[in-house]
């Protein structure tokens, strides 16, 4: 990296690299707010959601559970569950963020999404642990907490005044954005093993209510790409330092990694 | 249906999930068969994500042209950004896509038989 990494740099760059999510993810929080609303949520307590849990597939699966009149703790746990993938994703990211202070973490827990999760991901796949990846992360994360937002706010404006939102197809556009970001993680053939039996077992587990699917296709995924690594003997291929030595003082990489 | 407690319970446990874990994963060394392991997660949640969306597309096999809609948006979108490695690119012709496939639908009804 030539230029200089400041914390208001790193955010910008969060942001700007969020913003295909951002397209891809504006049709999603529309169609929530449309049918929290047309589910019989209050409009206060549609946007009380979004700002308050900002998980977008579990909102859906609320959303979709109070037209069917269930209790408070029910849905509660059916959240929990549906979140569940986000402990993967938090012990995913936590090796990069080691150098970062503790106050920032609840924030950026909170914050945590499929969107940001993925793109934060990559970036830090890419450059290492950088000294101001908090900002990077806080710069994808608050476009897209913006975002849902804004675009709760028009669902629900507009959901009264639209019947069946969830026959636009507007959903889709998201998987165009994930798609991409498949294509731009297939690097090897480990990866590639890890997608296909993830996809795999997400088409057969998907009867499974709650997003359990999801969760054991991530699993699945993950084991499928661990002994693909092994099978193709991928153990000695190049790999960013988890932190970048150039512009960080003080950790060496070989001490955030215990080998 | 108590919508402060649903919601505040909601709030709750998402954050119950996502933090601990990124508070304390990070004060450990995680052993690097681990932190190996947990690169598959985002691609693999991805395609999890993804697969069932486009190949079952409301939960049922792909019977009628307009099912074969999103897999066909969705494949276009692969090659756009395997040519392109642009993000912000493959979703807009992605999306552009999917809206003429479907405008154009009624087109290829005789075709297909509908």
């Amino acid at each position: 990296m030539t230029a200089v990494s400041t914390p208001r740099s790193e955010f910008l760059a969060g942001m700007r690299d969020t913003i295909p999510m951002v397209v891809g993810g504006i049709p999603f929080g529309i169609l929530f707010g449309a049918l929290a609303v047309n589910a019989g949520l209050s409009p206060f307590g549609a946007q009380a959601m979004s700002l308050f849990v900002f998980a977008g597939s579990a909102q859906f699966i609320a959303a979709g559970l109070v037209a069917q009149n269930v209790s408070a703790l029910f849905i509660v746990v059916t959240t929990f569950v549906v979140n569940l993938r986000h402990a993967l994703y938090s012990a995913t990211l936590a090796p990069y963020l080691r150098h970062v202070k503790a106050r920032w973490l609840p924030l950026m827990g909170f914050t945590l999404t499929d969107e940001t999760f993925v793109t934060v991901f990559k970036r830090f796949e890419e450059r290492g642990a950088l000294p101001h990846g908090q900002w990077y992360f806080l710069g994808s994360s608050a476009l897209l907490y913006t975002d849902w937002q804004l675009c709760t706010l028009a669902g629900i404006v507009a959901g009264r005044t639209i019947p069946n939102p969830q026959d636009w197809g507007l959903h889709f556009a998201a998987t165009v954005t994930f798609t991409g970001m498949i294509v731009s993680m297939l690097r090897n053939r480990s990866t590639g093993l890890a997608v296909i039996a993830a996809g795999a077992v997400a088409l057969i587990a998907n009867p499974l209510p709650n997003r359990l699917g999801l969760m054991l296709a991530a699993l699945a995924g993950v084991a499928a790409g661990v002994i693909g690594k092994s099978l193709f003997r991928e153990d000695e291929v190049e790999r960013p330092d988890v932190l970048d030595s150039d512009v960080t003082p003080v950790t060496p990489s070989r001490e955030i990694i215990h080998e | 249906m108590n919508e402060p407690l649903m919601i505040g319970g909601m709030a709750l446990v998402t954050f119950l999930i996502r933090y601990p874990v990124l508070a304390l994963v990070g004060k450990i060394d995680m052993p690097k068969r681990i932190f190996d392991a947990l690169r598959f997660v985002a691609p693999s949640v991805l395609a999890a994500i993804v697969i069932p969306m486009v190949l079952l597309p409301n939960d049922k096999p792909i019977q009628r042209p307009a099912d074969a809609i999103p897999l066909v948006a969705t494949l276009l979108s692969a090659l756009v950004m395997w040519r392109s490695k642009n993000l912000l690119a493959t979703v807009l012709v992605g999306i552009a896509a999917f809206l003429i496939l479907r405008a154009a639908l009624p087109l290829f009804g005789p075709v297909f038989g509908r």
